[in-house]
């Protein structure tokens, strides 16, 4: 697609919809939101960039392959569920940490149920990038 | 508990193979082999107190399920253990030889290694389910060893008949296992033999019966699923002689020992092992007297020999026990030697045919000498153990009636032995010279006759001195066998009784068949095609299984969307409409007047994007169109407070227009390739399948089949879970395992994805180029 419009402003939404994608990862423990949707969010950014210029652009700013994305959600999110089972709680129970304050972001709440839904968002990420990334390798 | 220790270690040792193997390449074999003997060297030392003091243990595994991992190591299991560890040990340190220089081999050790250790699982556990599941380890570890050789097909084939033939018995053994379960109310084997059970009576034990004795008779390779054991041979030497003699062809005939008080004493029992038993016994003996192949006479005189111990199993008094225990080890002893020579043979002349092996024994002297020591054993000359073995086999005393017959029926067996132990033993070695093989004959080095030296000696050794070797651990083998104090006494001399006129006539009948040895070899091969006629009916039952699965994939996987659709929808359809009538019909109150004017905006939406949905003339129209039935669905999900779906819905919705985008340029031109008819029939059917699903929705509303589980998750949404998203926390916490399993499926789908379109791309490059 040649758009000037839309290779102008892909380039400053990616880094948008990656923010976007992080608060909406984050905040989906709470409000509507979580890994899925921000995985697809993450996805956006860089489908919007392959379409303005080239695939091969979305590859070069992503820098590691869809794969390994993947690979590397699947198992974030299988480690999320080890590390209940090395407490001596069944595999994938939740672990939390104490609260403690940030500022600007406020009371942080940390727990395994949060690091898999990171391993979900990468996942789905690489899903969907790595679909795509092939879809639009062939050539006829 | 040490005995886990040990199977842990053998595991480890299994895991760590291939880089041991890499960094040593010469000595690996005999550095992996440590292990399995200082296993065997802690168990020797437990021999003294075995039967007062059985190791046990326990680790919790499933306690819900009953499934822990416990073990029970009386005398038989001690017995069994022994015989795994140390004739394992051998193994490793023989085939770093005879595989040296194989570029496989390091993989070779992880299989050895890591049946060395489910088969010591087998004979150790307490536990059913553990049983079961050493049992199937046994079955797959020996796959990957029967199939070793994998360049060559028919190898593999015969690997999967193993593994079919085994896997059959294995889904029959968990049959019984579980139906066993039910009759004794106890997971555990040492509860169940000490409660003195016997489920005789019990309405489930023709059942269990039959289904153990499936699954014993497959492993042991009893007729008529004997068929796999001689098929078995494909694999290299070594495996042969662990696999296929010493250890995993004795599970079934160990299982049936285990449970013998349990399952035993009756006389469908009886009549079965018996009876099954013998014709074993007959079918591997005379089979074995046609063959020319080293190998394949050993694997048919395993085959007669586990007939034999089933049909002493059958026999089920303590002689007869007690002699099957004499069998069992003695044959562990002779058999695994000789398959190791027979390596030998074969690894440095470079045949197992035994019409071109002929005078061996000035090339290889040590070899001839154990090989003799094994024959002389096998063939049950005094003073070797296998002369125990025989003498207490016909000490039985057979009862008059049809028990009668067996006992020529042994000793017919027994003379075939007799004369195969020594066209194994003796032929190769002696006789005129030949230079008939395709490598020169020579000795092979110490790791390779090492082994085998150790075990046919001690066939003489146990056969000189019986009471202070091993009568005892073969004793209270038997006792723990039977639950019943049993005493015994070996002895190579019982003085001028009929059990020794019996043997006389034996070694004498034997002598006869291995003068005569010739003249059953020539109808070797025309009969063998005829003869295998269980091989052929199990490539009969397998190539059907293949033609079947073939028909019915044809007919499901037409390769046409519309089909596939009209299958999924019709199922669908049908499961909807059989819910609709069982829950009392159709739903009979649904309010519309609720609807305020934003739904009704929704609906509109939809309704009207779906007329270029179906009635568009380019993909495009067809594309935007759908997306906007999907944006009208999402207005729905934001007006009923579901944020969450309508978020995703928008997201999905999005990138699926894109990819669709994508893909459109490269599809062919947009036509209709549907008839007028088609058309009709498809509309009338989705007209019915959206009708049955919104009745499906409607009557949802009105049925409640469970108590909702929404209150109980709202309430532990954040008490337990720390999240105020009920949605995003039944993701990521109640129900993540299921969200792991969906995530697993999108990666995979990806990955095929990527497989098909790559392939094509990659091929057309690759035409273009040429």
């Amino acid at each position: 697609m040649t758009s000037l419009i839309l290779r102008a402003t892909a380039r400053s939404l990616l880094p948008v919809l990656l923010l976007f994608s992080w608060i909406i990862l984050y905040r989906g423990h709470n409000l509507p939101g979580g890994g899925f949707i921000g995985g697809l969010t993450a996805a956006a950014g860089f489908i919007i960039v392959g379409l303005s210029e080239d695939i091969e652009q979305a590859k070069r700013i992503l820098r590691i392959s869809p794969l390994s994305l993947m690979a590397v959600g699947l198992l974030t999110a299988a480690l999320s569920g080890v590390i209940g089972v090395m407490t001596g709680a069944p595999f994938m129970t939740g672990i939390w940490l104490n609260t403690f304050e940030m500022p600007v972001v406020g009371t942080i709440h940390l727990g395994t149920p949060m690091l898999f839904d990171v391993g979900v968002y990468l996942a789905v990420c690489g899903f969907s990038l790595n679909t795509l990334f092939t879809l639009s390798e062939t050539e006829d | 508990m040490e005995i886990f220790w040990i199977i842990l270690g053998i595991l480890l040792g299994a895991l760590s193979a291939t880089t041991v193997h890499r960094v040593s390449a010469m000595y690996s074999g005999r550095l992996l082999a440590c292990i399995p003997a200082t296993g065997f060297m802690w168990l020797l030392t437990r021999v003294p107190d075995i039967h007062d003091h059985p190791l046990q243990g326990s680790i919790s595994w499933f306690p819900q399920l009953g499934a822990d991992l416990s073990f029970h190591v009386d005398a038989l299991g001690l017995l069994m253990a022994l015989l795994i560890t140390g004739i394992g040990a051998i193994i490793l340190a023989y085939s770093g030889d005879y595989l040296k220089g194989d570029s496989q081999q390091g993989r070779f050790f992880v299989f050895l290694m890591v049946f060395m250790a489910s088969m010591l699982g087998v004979v150790t556990a307490d536990n059913l389910i553990l049983l079961f599941v050493f049992w199937e380890l046994t079955s797959v570890s020996s796959y990957l060893l029967i199939g070793y050789y994998h360049e060559s097909a028919e190898s593999r084939w015969k690997a999967l008949q193993a593994l079919l033939v085994t896997g059959l018995g294995g889904a029959a053994m968990m049959g019984g296992l579980i139906l066993l379960n039910r009759a004794s109310g106890t997971w555990t084997i040492s509860e169940m033999l000490n409660s003195g059970l016997s489920i005789a009576e019990h309405a489930y034990y023709p059942a269990i019966v039959t289904l153990f004795i499936i699954g014993a008779f497959t492993k042991s390779a009893q007729f008529p699923f004997h068929f796999w054991l001689p098929n078995a041979m494909a694999a290299p030497t070594p495996v042969s002689a662990y696999l296929h003699s010493a250890t995993m062809v004795k599970a079934g005939v160990f299982l049936l020992l285990r449970f013998t008080p349990v399952l035993g004493g009756t006389s469908a029992w009886m009549i079965t092992l018996t009876g099954f038993g013998s014709i074993t016994m007959l079918i591997g003996a005379v089979n074995g007297l046609r063959q020319t192949d080293l190998k394949k006479i050993l694997a048919y005189t395993t085959l007669s020999v586990l007939g034999m111990l089933v049909l002493l199993i059958g026999l089920g008094t303590p002689t007869a026990i007690a002699s099957a225990m004499l069998l069992l080890t003695g044959h562990a002893l002779y058999k695994a030697t000789l398959f190791l020579t027979s390596g030998i043979i074969d690894h440095e002349t470079g045949t197992r045919d035994l019409q071109r092996l002929r005078g061996l024994r000035r090339a290889m002297p040590i070899t001839a000498a154990i090989a003799g020591l094994a024959a002389l054993s096998k063939a049950g000359l005094p003073p070797f153990f296998g002369f125990i073995g025989k003498e207490s086999i016909y000490s039985i005393g057979f009862a008059p009636g049809a028990m009668v017959a067996i006992l020529p029926m042994i000793m017919l067996a027994n003379m075939i032995m007799f004369a195969l132990a020594l066209s194994t033993g003796f032929h190769p070695f002696h006789g005129a010279v030949t230079s008939d093989t395709p490598k020169s004959p020579h000795e092979a080095g110490p790791a390779m006759y090492l082994g085998p030296l150790i075990l046919s000696v001690l066939g003489l050794v146990f056969g000189l001195l019986p009471g202070i070797t091993v009568e005892s651990l073969i004793g209270s083998a038997v006792t723990s066998i039977l639950s019943t104090e049993t005493d015994i006494h070996l002895s190579v001399w019982h003085g001028f009784n009929v059990p020794l006129l019996l043997s006389i006539a034996t070694i004498a009948g034997g002598v006869v068949l291995y003068r005569m040895r010739v003249c059953f070899w020539s109808k070797a091969d025309e009969s063998d095609r005829r003869r295998l006629s269980f091989d052929r009916i199990y490539t009969f039952i397998f190539n059907g299984f293949v033609a079947v699965a073939k028909c019915q994939t044809r007919i499901l996987q037409s390769g046409y969307l519309r089909n596939y659709f009209i299958i999924i929808l019709s199922v669908t359809g049908a499961m909807i409409a059989f819910n609709l009538i069982a829950l009392g019909g159709l739903p009979r109150t649904f309010n519309i007047r609720d609807a305020k004017i934003l739904d009704w905006a929704a609906c509109i939406i939809i309704m009207a994007s779906l007329y270029p949905a179906i009635f568009g003339r380019s993909r495009m129209t067809v594309l935007i169109a759908l997306g906007a039935v999907g944006f009208g669905v999402t207005m729905i999900f934001i007006l009923h407070g579901a944020p969450d779906l309508a978020i995703t819905q928008i997201v999905v919705e999005t990138l699926t227009v894109v990819l669709f985008m994508l893909a459109i340029y490269r599809l062919p031109n947009f036509r209709s390739h549907s008839t007028r008819n088609m058309r009709f029939f498809d509309s009338v059917f989705s007209g019915i399948a959206g009708l049955l699903v919104t009745l499906c929705v409607l009557k949802a509303q009105h049925v409640k089949l469970a108590p909702s589980v929404s209150n109980q998750y709202s309430e532990w949404s954040y008490s337990l879970a720390h999240g105020k998203n009920i949605v995003n926390v039944i993701l990521v916490d109640f129900r993540a395992l299921d969200t792991m399993g969906e995530i697993s499926v999108l990666a995979i789908s990806s990955i095929g994805i990527m497989t098909l379109v790559l392939t094509r791309t990659r091929k057309r490059r690759m035409e273009k180029q040429e």
